[in-house]
């Protein structure tokens, strides 16, 4: 660990909207002390770290000063104001180190712990998930702060808790801003007639991405034929020109400066790419028939934007680009992600990495031939006559009986031979009558029968009126007892504290337990001590668990409450026979030690 | 409950397959003798078929070594009296079910060892499912069939994979068993057959008044029943008979391919012949040697 204490300047607050008082802030592991810089003023404070629950902190890059927010456990706050970030930064950290540690630290400081050099990020995730989660807290302290347990321990078995909040965190990758990049609007300064375009890595990488064109020319001309600022403004050249929706003078500059001309054309890459994506459309989709929906060319429709409808000059139609294809291609790269990893620095490295995502993916693209022959398979499967097919065979794994004569056989002569104690455990009821016999006295009966007619009355009154009785009287039990509701528990009968300390001693035992096999087979002395102070703790739990049931549950519920416990003290024991078991062997192989752990 | 209501078979008529447990050994062990039996039975079947005109009732008897119809009350249609006592039908049910008696004794071979073996029930209720099939195979309109089962022996481990299928086939094809168990222990089949199927199942405390349980529990058409309250299980045993040996077992071993149920680790499966790999908890007391080889 760095140090032992921390001290900074700064200010304290009792509230956030207190100017706060000037002086030094100084942390230990055991408290904080505040001293004012004007000792007559009345912001001392000396407050120990046990008392502290939490810590919240402005982040860096929002407007709020470096303000540091510790919780007491009586739900006041301390605010101190730093001077800067690293201050803060540094004072977080430490505060943040010390409360995962708690009282332990202060109680034991020469123990050394493996795990002191965790980072702070971690130490918060921990924190966070303490406070987050009660019963995790419950446990923390009971075991760690009373040093059943170590910190790492306690979190070695919460591995995958840890690692959920991280990988929460790093999973999204941020994907391209859905504003389009015509959106960036030129500022004028109101005065002149310049124009200037604000850029961005973020907007270059954009710009990329959608217009592969613009990514060619510029591989390809910066920097030996021009500057970068040079293609700049000439694509900001270009899309002004666009802007001003005035195509004829855009086939005018286009004739003057051909590299120009490059980002006043259509896109030829694009348009390549266009190619071979129609080539994948479904082949049965006639899109030609969808002509007569298009009301674009009527009067009064379409896109204001498109512009004055400029249908008759189709000699200029090279240099016009319509709303729709803008907003297509622009959807089409938003859905596809970025692609790119780098920095966004350079704008040269920027362009270079996208190329060569772009080769990646083009090169698992198949040949042409293979598309060709794609869709000749796709078009067979869209077409597909239904009568025609074979009828479709369910995909289930048939039953491989080997051979059923074996099967049944073998169970038969099983069967067979122990039919003795087939019907084991349930008392048998003998019988001492022959065959003959029995079928006798079933054909007597019939014949009695017979020649008696149907007893009359069938049912007594008196009997079917019990029987009556007693079937109201279960459906209307069962009605009370499960109909109202299937989901009650033992655990909600009983009175709300007892639940609440079963549970607890349930997760407590759990959490021991848990640890205590983990550490077994015992390879180290720190694995040895670790068990012995385990079962020290198990042996703890028995008592209260008695308390449990002798003290507070009602009488009529203790049984409930015993049947709830024995399971507890069965794994508790099993714990512990094993501990003396192994204790024994350990003994009598090193015949030094007389009673194993004493 | 699945055919298409109509006029003519509206959805309270049904169809009740009673199976009567006519296991000689077990008539002359029950404190409920089968004459007392048959008259509260015959009494019931006389009710259901009065509830509704269209009603149908058939019998089937489950006997010690065979299975067979003694009655169906579409083929039986005289419903007069006969000398005042008896009305037709019971008289001829009792016929049939003397001539039973007298083929079933002929087919057993050898005396039972001082043991209870139990009814044929699988094969009453194959017999019975099949009957019903039958029913629905013969057009649109039907009763709403159910099986009712009056059993009192006790269960036969080794019938329990023909029982199992039989009671998924009649939950596959909707048709619920209702069961009455009137020994003196408890039927895990008979409690898992209602169970699954949807059906009642009923253990009456006082058999003297087996009637008045028949008719407040069984009598009720299919579509009424979601109207009343009926008994309720507290628990079902849902215990299962090894295939191995035909035991009944709490915990056993189960086949991960087919799902055969054994009582004891075996190296193969008898069923479909997969072999099993190395028991966990062989492989952790074994050494490490033999933890090594792999699982198949």
């Amino acid at each position: 660990m760095a140090s032992t204490h921390v001290t900074k300047r700064a200010k304290y607050k009792t509230t956030i909207k207190d100017p706060g008082t000037p002086g030094t802030l100084r942390m230990t592991f055991e408290k904080i002390l505040f001293v004012p810089h004007n000792p007559k003023s009345a912001g001392k404070l000396d407050v120990e770290f046990r008392y502290i629950k939490g810590q919240k902190h402005t982040k860096e890059g929002s407007n709020k000063p470096p303000w540091l927010n510790l919780t007491n456990n009586q739900n006041g706050s301390f605010i101190f104001e730093f001077e800067n970030y690293s201050d803060l930064q540094e004072c977080r950290d430490f505060v943040g180190k010390v409360l995962a540690k708690g009282g332990e630290v202060s109680e034991k400081p020469t123990v050394s712990y493996p795990d002191e050099q965790l980072s702070a990020a971690e130490m918060e995730l921990r924190i966070k998930l303490l406070q987050e989660d009660s019963e995790l807290q419950k446990l923390h302290k009971q075991f760690v702060l009373s040093g059943v347990l170590t910190e790492t321990e306690f979190w070695a078995t919460r591995k995958k808790l840890l690692d959920r909040e991280v990988s929460k965190k790093t999973k999204q990758r941020l994907g391209f801003k859905s504003a389009m990049i015509s959106d960036i609007k030129p500022s004028t300064d109101g005065r002149t007639n310049k124009v200037t375009f604000n850029l961005t890595p973020e907007v270059i990488l954009q710009i990329f991405a959608e217009k592969p064109a613009v990514h060619r020319a510029f591989l390809s001309y910066v920097p030996n034929k021009m500057s970068e600022r040079t293609f700049w403004t000439k694509y900001f050249r270009a899309e002004y020109l666009h802007s001003t929706k005035n195509s004829i003078a855009a086939a005018a500059e286009a004739a003057e400066d051909e590299e120009l001309a490059v980002f006043l054309k259509q896109d030829d890459i694009l348009a390549s790419e266009a190619q071979k994506k129609i080539r994948r459309v479904d082949p049965t989709l006639d899109m030609e028939a969808d002509e007569g929906d298009d009301y674009t060319h009527l009067p009064d429709h379409g896109i204001f934007r498109e512009g004055n409808k400029e249908m008759t000059e189709s000699q200029n139609e090279l240099y016009k680009r319509s709303l729709s294809q803008d907003i297509n291609r622009h959807a089409a790269v938003v859905l596809e992600g970025r692609a790119v990893d780098v920095e966004l620095e350079d704008t040269k490295a920027v362009a270079e990495a996208l190329a060569q995502s772009k080769q990646k993916s083009s090169n698992k693209g198949e040949s042409d031939g293979d598309i060709s022959r794609e869709r000749l398979d796709r078009l067979s499967r869209m077409t597909e006559i239904e009568d025609l097919q074979g009828p479709n065979t369910l995909p289930l794994a048939p039953l491989c009986i080997k051979d059923p004569r074996d099967y049944f056989d073998s169970q038969q002569a099983n069967a067979l031979r122990t039919s003795g104690d087939a019907l084991g455990g349930i008392e048998q009821i003998k019988c001492g009558l022959s065959t003959q016999e029995v079928y006798g006295s079933l054909r007597e009966s019939i014949s009695s029968i017979k020649a008696m007619g149907l007893k009359e009355p069938i049912v007594k009154p008196e009997v079917a009126h019990q029987v009556l009785d007693a079937l109201t009287n279960s459906i209307s039990n069962t009605k009370y007892h499960i109909g109202k509701n299937p989901q009650e528990s033992v655990l909600d009968r009983l009175p709300r504290k007892t639940k609440e300390e079963l549970l607890h001693h349930w997760t407590s035992i759990l959490e021991l337990l848990k640890h205590f096999w983990a550490s077994y087979p015992i390879t180290t002395t720190y694995l040895y001590a670790k068990v012995n102070r385990l079962k020290d703790a198990m042996s703890n739990i028995y008592p209260q668990l008695e308390v449990n049931i002798k003290g507070s549950v009602p009488s009529e519920l203790r049984h409930q409450v015993s049947l709830l416990v024995r399971p507890m003290h069965q794994a508790l024991d099993a714990a512990i026979q094993h501990y003396e078991a192994s204790m024994q062997k350990r003994s009598a192989q090193s015949g030094e030690r007389p009673n194993g752990y004493v | 409950m699945a055919s298409a209501p109509s006029k003519l078979y509206a959805d309270d008529v049904s169809l009740v397959v009673v199976l009567l447990d006519t296991n000689p050994f077990f008539w002359s062990s029950s404190s409920l003798s089968f004459s007392q039996f048959l008259s509260h039975v015959l009494a019931f079947l006389n009710a259901i078929l009065t509830l509704n005109q269209l009603n149908q009732v058939v019998v089937i008897a489950t006997g010690y070594n065979s299975c067979d119809y003694v009655f169906d009350s579409s083929s039986d249609l005289n419903r007069s009296f006969e000398n005042g006592r008896m009305p037709v039908m019971c008289s001829s049910l009792l016929q049939k079910l003397e001539e039973f008696l007298i083929t079933d004794e002929q087919l057993s071979k050898e005396e039972p060892e001082g043991k209870i073996k139990p009814s044929l029930f699988s094969g009453s209720l194959s017999m019975a499912l099949c009957y019903i099939q039958r029913v629905f195979r013969s057009g649109a309109l039907h009763p709403h069939p159910r099986i009712l089962c009056l059993q009192g022996s006790l269960d036969g481990p080794e019938q329990y994979v023909a029982i199992m299928n039989a009671i998924f086939s009649a939950q596959r094809s909707s048709v619920p068993i209702d069961s009455c168990y009137i020994g003196s222990q408890n039927s895990a089949f008979l409690q898992q057959a209602s169970y699954i199927t949807g059906g009642v199942h009923h253990k009456p405390q006082n058999l003297d008044g087996l009637f008045q349980y028949l008719m407040t529990i069984f009598a009720t058409d299919l579509h009424s029943r979601s109207f009343i309250h009926l008994p309720k299980p507290v628990g079902v045993d849902f215990r299962a008979s090894c295939f191995c040996h035909k035991n009944t077992i709490d915990m056993g071993y189960i086949c991960s391919v087919c799902l055969s149920i054994f009582c004891k680790h075996h190296k193969k499966c008898s069923t479909c012949g997969s072999v099993f790999g190395q028991a966990q908890s062989e492989a952790a007391s074994a050494s490490d040697k033999k933890r090594k080889t792999p699982e198949t």
